[in-house]
C-alpha cells in the first residue's frame, strides 16, 4: 500500500523507523498504562528510499575549558516523502541543532544527513528553516521577502513575481504584498515566513517551535492552515516544538528527544484522523502519554539547571 | 509643531544677526577685522557672481567624494576583515581605536613627501580623516547585525557577495548609517584643512586667500558655505537614508 508518491489527502500511515535507534536507550517502565506505540520496523520498508535519513548523526561543542560537550548522540531517524514529523524534547536538547544540522547551516561532528540519498553539506534550497525568530528581513517588503530565496536561485523576474502571488494567495496576504515587515501581526509575520521558506519550493520544510510566541486562537488557526497547505503541497515537514500536545495536532508521527545529549527516546505513530484539533479528547489522551515520558525528561533537565545553581 | 519650531529659528537667527549687525556698527573693532552682515553678504554675492565660489565648491565636492569613496571601499574591506579574524581583532582593532585620536591632518607631512605637493596628497589626507570611522562602523555593524539575518540569508540559498549585498549589508545598516556620517563630516573637516596647507583652487584655500587679502568679508562668506555644504549634505544624503531605514525597518523616527 506504501508506494513512494506524494502523499495522498488521505493521510499516509507512519511507520518504517529505524527500531533500533530509537529505542534502545528507552528506560524501562513498568506498564501501568498502555505503552505507546514504537515505530514498527517492517522490513520491506527499508527498501524504501527516505526522503531524509538522519544515519548516526552526533554533534559535540568544545567548551571553554576544552572538553567537549555532547549536544547530540547518535541519531538515526528515517523520514518519508510528505511525512509531517514532529520533534519534541526538553528545552536543551538540541531540537534547534538538529533542524540546523539538517538545514545545513552547521556540520555534525559525526554521521551525515542524507535528502534523497544525497549527503548535505551546506544549505540549500531543497531544505528551508523556518526559524524560531522567523528571521524575516525588514528592510525588504512583504512581497521581496517572499521572492529572497528564488532570486537567489536565478530564476527570471516574471516567474518570480509569478510565484511570490501564488504563494501570499496560498498564506491570504496577498493584500500586504507592499507592507514592511513591522506593521504585520505575530501570526501574518508567521505567515510570511511560510511563504517564503514555501516559495523556494523544497523538499523539506523545517520549522523550529514556530508558533510558540503567538496567542491561542493564532496557533490554532495557523495549524489549520499548515495542515491544509502540508496536504496541497505535499512537502515533507519536519517541526520541533516543546508543545507535546502541538505535535500530536500536527503530526504523522512524534519523536522524543532526551535532555542532553539528545537522543531519540521514543517514538510514537500518531494514528488519529484529520483534521484533527488541539481541544480533541483522543489528541490530549495521546499526549498525556507522550507527555509522561517527557516529563523525565524536564526533570533531569531541571535538576541539572537547579543543581548547579545549589552548588554555587 | 514645525511651524512652532520654525519660529523659533527665525527668532534665534534674527536676533544673532541684529547682534552681530549691532556690533559692527558700533565699531567696536575696525571692520577689516570684525566685517558687517552687508560685506559677508556682497562677499558672497560677489564670489558666485564672478564663479570663483562655484569652481572651488566643485573642486572641493570632487575630491571629498572621491576620498569619501575610496574610504568606504577600503573601511568596508577592512572593518569586515577585522570583525570576522579573530587575531586582527585582538591587534589591529586597538591600533585602530588609537589611530583615532590622531588628527588627520597629522599625515600631512608624509603625504607631501609620499605624493608630493598635489591632489593625491589631499585625498591622501581626506582618507585618512574618513577611513577610521568608516572601519569602525563597518566592524560595529558586521558585530551588532542579529545573527539570525545571516543564518536565514544562508538557509534561503545566498552565499559569497549575493549574501554581502543583499542581506549582511542592509541588515547592518542600522549600525553602520551614524558611522558613515561621521566619516563624512571627518572627510568634509580633512579636506578644507588640507585645502588651506597648499594652493589648490578649493573652499580652503579661498578661505586663506581672504585672510592673506586681509578681507574678513570673505573668510566669514568661505565659511558660511563650508558649514552651509556640511548641513545640507548631512540633511538631504544621511537624514534620507535614515528617515527611509527608520520606516522599513519600523524604529521610531527621532525626533
Amino acid at each position: 500500500m506504501t508506494t513512494n508518491a506524494a502523499p495522498q489527502p488521505s493521510f499516509p500511515e507512519p511507520r518504517s523507523l529505524d527500531q533500533r535507534s530509537l529505542d534502545h536507550r528507552s528506560p524501562v517502565r513498568s506498564g501501568t498504562r498502555p505503552k505507546p506505540i514504537l515505530f514498527p520496523a517492517r522490513e520491506r520498508d527499508t527498501d524504501l528510499t527516505p526522503k531524509l535519513w538522519l544515519k548516526d548523526l552526533s554533534l559535540s561543542y568544545k567548551v571553554d575549558n576544552g572538553s567537549r560537550l555532547l549536544a547530540l548522540d547518535n541519531i538515526n531517524l528515517k523520514v518519508k516523502p510528505g511525512e509531517f514529523l514532529c520533534i519534541v524534547g526538553p528545552s536543551g536538547c538540541g531540537k534547534s541543532t538538529l533542524l540546523h544540522l539538517i538545514a545545513g547551516l552547521q556540520h555534525p561532528s559525526s554521521g551525515s544527513v542524507l535528502v534523497d540519498s544525497h549527503k548535505v553539506d551546506a544549505p540549500g534550497t531543497d531544505r528551508i528553516l523556518i526559524f524560531q525568530e522567523l528571521g524575516l528581513f525588514p528592510w525588504l517588503k512583504v512581497g521581496e521577502n517572499v521572492e529572497f530565496g528564488i532570486k537567489m536561485k536565478g530564476i527570471p523576474k516574471a516567474e518570480r513575481l509569478e510565484r511570490v502571488q501564488r504563494y501570499l494567495r496560498l498564506v491570504h496576504l496577498s493584500q500586504f504584498q507592499d507592507s514592511y515587515i513591522h506593521q504585520l501581526s505575530g501570526g501574518m509575520r508567521q505567515r510570511v515566513a511560510l511563504a517564503r521558506a514555501l516559495a523556494t519550493e523544497p523538499d523539506v520544510l523545517l520549522m523550529d517551535e514556530p508558533f510558540a510566541a503567538l496567542d491561542a486562537q493564532t496557533r490554532d488557526l495557523l495549524h489549520d492552515e499548515l495542515e491544509r497547505i502540508w496536504a496541497e503541497t505535499g512537502r515533507t515537514i519536519i517541526f520541533v516544538t516543546h508543545n507535546v500536545r502541538e505535535a500530536v495536532r500536527l503530526g504523522d508521527r512524534v519523536a522524543l528527544l532526551t535532555f542532553r545529549p539528545g537522543r531519540l527516546k521514543r517514538g510514537y505513530s500518531v494514528d488519529l484522523p484529520r483534521p484533527r484539533h488541539l481541544e480533541d479528547i483522543t489528541v490530549a489522551k495521546t499526549a498525556r502519554e507522550i507527555l509522561d515520558d517527557l516529563r523525565e525528561e524536564i526533570n533531569k533537565s531541571l535538576e541539572e539547571q537547579y543543581g548547579a545553581e545549589a552548588a554555587r | 509643531m514645525g511651524l512652532k519650531r520654525l519660529g523659533k529659528n527665525l527668532i534665534f537667527y534674527a536676533v544673532l544677526l541684529g547682534t552681530w549687525a549691532l556690533l559692527a556698527a558700533l565699531k567696536v573693532w575696525p571692520p577689516y577685522l570684525f566685517p558687517t552682515p552687508k560685506g559677508v553678504t556682497e562677499a558672497l554675492y560677489a564670489g558666485f557672481q564672478d564663479h570663483s565660489f562655484w569652481i572651488a565648491i566643485a573642486v572641493s565636492m570632487r575630491r571629498v567624494l572621491i576620498g569619501y569613496v575610496i574610504s568606504i571601499v577600503l573601511g568596508t574591506l577592512l572593518g569586515l576583515s577585522v570583525a570576522s579574524n579573530k587575531f586582527l581583532e585582538e591587534t589591529m582593532g586597538g591600533l585602530l581605536v588609537s589611530l583615532q585620536s590622531l588628527p588627520s591632518i597629522c599625515w600631512w607631512p608624509l603625504a607631501l613627501l609620499w605624493f608630493g605637493l598635489s591632489q593625491n596628497a589631499i585625498l591622501f589626507v581626506v582618507i585618512m580623516g574618513s577611513l577610521l570611522s568608516v572601519t569602525m562602523a563597518m566592524e560595529d555593524g558586521r558585530k551588532q547585525m542579529p545573527k539570525i539575518y545571516a543564518m536565514a540569508g544562508r538557509n534561503l540559498g545566498a552565499r559569497g557577495f549575493p549574501l554581502f549585498w543583499y542581506v549582511l549589508l542592509p541588515a547592518s545598516l542600522p549600525f553602520i548609517v551614524s558611522g558613515l556620517k561621521q566619516g563624512w563630516a571627518f572627510a568634509w573637516r580633512s579636506l578644507i584643512t588640507a585645502e588651506m596647507l597648499y594652493m589648490s583652487l578649493g573652499l580652503g584655500q579661498v578661505l586663506m586667500m581672504g585672510r592673506e587679502l586681509n578681507d574678513m568679508s570673505q573668510v566669514i562668506a568661505v565659511m558660511i558655505l563650508i558649514i552651509a555644504i556640511g548641513y545640507v549634505v548631512d540633511g538631504l544624503v544621511f537624514k534620507t537614508i535614515e528617515r527611509r531605514m527608520q520606516h522599513k525597518w519600523g524604529l521610531t523616527p527621532a525626533t
